[in-house]
C-alpha cells in the first residue's frame, strides 16, 4: 500500500474537531488537525453553556475549549495553523490542498462549524463592528445603560439577549414568528426579565446611522407596518450557514451547503466523514457535535483497516 | 517566534500611535472576550514577523474607554491600522492568519 502522509486529517478545530482529535490520537491514527484560526470555533463567543454535560455550574465556551484543547494535548494531538483551500477526493487517496503545500491522507473528517447568517440588508456591511455584532460576550458592555435589539427566535437569539440585559438599559427582541423556538428553560427566563421587550412577527430591513450605528427599520410582516427604532447596538442570530465553501462539490451537501452523512457519520464520498455543525441535522449543539465526531473517528478506523 | 506585545493606555496613546514613526498595528482588546484572548497568540506571531517594520501594541478597552470611544470601537477584538496618525485599514472579529497578513501587506 502506498504510505500517504496521514491516515485521518481533521478540518476544524470546534468542539467537534478536537473531539476527533481527542479519539485519533488515542486511537494512535497518525492525525492532523488543521485549524484556520485558533481551535474554539463558535463555542469562543458563547458566554454560558448549561447543558453539556459535566459542568453542573455551567460553564463558558472559552473555559470549556481550553480544558477540551488541553485534554487533546495530553494526547500529542498535531494541531496545525492553516487553511484548507481544496479538496481533490476523486481517487482513495485523498489530497488535501492548504495554503502552503497539499498533503494526502486515507481518510478526512470535515469539522469546519458554521457562521452565523447574514441578513442581507441595507446597512448590515457598514454598521457591521459599529454597532452590529453577532457576539454578545465581546461586545455587550460597550452598550451598557444603552438600548439595543436583537434578532432572532432560537436558543442562541433567546440566551444572548438575556445576557444583554445585564449591561443594556433595554433589550428589544425581534422575531419573524409569534412565538420562540428557544427551549422552554431560556424562553422562561427570558419572559421574566423586563428588560427585554419582544417585537412579534416582525424583521430588520435596514440598519441607518452615520459613524456608527443609530436606527434600524423593523416591518410587521403580517400587517406591513414598519417602524424606526434608535438603538446604539443590533445583535443578529438569525441562523447559521456552514463554513463549507472550499468543499465546491467535492461531496454531497442540502439545500444550505451543510453536509449529507450517514448513520456512521460519512459523506458521498468513502473514507470522508462530517461531523458537528456543518453536517446536515437536526441539532446542533456541542453534545451532538461531540458525538458525532466520536462516530466519525470509530467510522474513519474501520475504513482505514479495511484498506491496509 | 512569537513576541510580547506592549500594552497602551490612553495617556500614551498618541504618543505610542499617532506620533509612531513606523506604521502601528492596534489590538483593543478585554480580558472579558474570549474572542480576543483567542487570537492573541496570533497577534503575538505576526508580531515576530513584522516587529521590524510595524509597531505591535494592545489597548484594554475596559481599563481605556476613550481611545476606543475616539475610534468608534464597538465590537472587538478589533484591531487596526495607523499611518502618520491616520486609520488606513481595520479587522474586526476573529480571521485567519492569511487575511491578517494580507492587510500587513497592503500597508507596507
Amino acid at each position: 500500500m502506498k504510505s500517504l502522509d496521514y491516515d485521518l486529517v481533521i478540518i476544524g478545530g470546534g468542539p467537534a474537531g478536537l473531539t476527533a482529535g481527542l479519539y485519533a490520537a488515542r486511537a494512535r491514527l497518525n492525525v492532523i488537525l488543521i485549524e484556520k484560526v485558533v481551535p474554539g470555533g463558535q463555542v469562543l463567543t458563547t458566554d454560558w453553556i448549561e447543558n453539556y454535560p459535566g459542568f453542573p455550574g455551567g460553564i463558558s465556551g472559552p473555559d470549556l475549549i481550553r480544558k477540551m484543547t488541553e485534554q487533546v494535548k495530553k494526547f500529542n494531538l498535531n494541531i496545525e495553523s492553516n487553511e484548507v483551500i481544496s479538496l481533490d477526493l476523486s481517487e482513495p487517496v485523498k489530497k488535501i490542498r492548504l495554503s502552503d503545500r497539499t498533503i494526502t491522507s486515507h481518510t478526512i473528517i470535515i469539522a469546519t462549524g458554521a457562521s452565523p447568517k447574514k441578513l442581507g440588508i441595507p446597512g448590515e456591511d457598514i454598521f457591521w463592528g459599529k454597532g452590529l455584532s453577532t457576539c454578545a460576550t465581546c461586545d455587550a458592555p460597550f452598550f451598557k445603560d444603552k438600548m439595543v435589539a436583537a434578532v432572532g427566535g432560537g436558543d442562541t437569539a433567546v440566551q444572548e439577549s438575556i445576557f444583554l440585559t445585564k449591561f443594556a438599559k433595554k433589550v428589544y427582541l425581534i422575531h419573524r414568528r409569534d412565538q420562540l423556538r428557544a427551549t422552554k428553560i431560556l424562553q422562561e427566563r427570558a419572559f421574566a426579565n423586563d428588560k427585554i421587550e419582544f417585537i412579534w412577527d416582525s424583521v430588520l430591513t435596514s440598519i441607518n446611522g452615520f459613524a456608527n450605528l443609530e436606527k434600524i427599520t423593523v416591518k410587521n410582516i403580517k400587517t406591513g407596518d414598519t417602524k424606526e427604532l434608535s438603538v446604539d447596538g443590533c445583535f443578529i442570530w438569525t441562523g447559521i450557514l456552514p463554513n463549507t465553501n472550499f468543499l465546491k462539490d467535492e461531496v454531497k451537501v442540502d439545500d444550505n451547503g451543510f453536509i449529507i452523512v450517514d448513520s456512521n457519520m460519512q459523506s458521498s464520498v468513502p473514507g470522508v466523514f462530517a461531523a458537528g455543525d456543518a453536517r446536515s441535522t437536526g441539532l446542533r449543539q456541542i453534545a451532538t457535535a461531540v458525538g458525532d465526531a466520536a462516530s466519525a473517528v470509530f467510522s474513519a478506523e474501520y475504513y482505514i483497516e479495511n484498506i491496509k | 517566534m512569537a513576541e510580547v506585545i506592549s500594552e497602551i493606555d490612553d495617556s500614551i496613546f498618541d504618543a505610542e500611535v499617532l506620533k509612531s514613526d513606523k506604521p502601528v498595528l492596534i489590538d483593543f482588546w478585554a480580558p472579558w472576550c474570549g474572542p480576543c484572548r483567542a487570537i492573541s497568540p496570533l497577534v503575538e506571531q505576526l508580531a515576530g514577523e513584522f516587529g521590524d517594520k510595524i509597531k505591535f501594541v494592545k489597548c484594554n478597552v475596559d481599563d481605556n474607554p476613550i481611545s476606543p470611544g475616539k475610534y468608534g470601537i464597538r465590537s472587538i477584538p478589533t484591531l487596526m491600522f495607523f499611518k502618520d496618525g491616520n486609520v488606513v485599514d481595520q479587522v474586526i472579529g476573529m480571521v485567519a492568519k492569511s487575511k491578517l497578513e494580507e492587510v500587513i501587506n497592503k500597508i507596507l
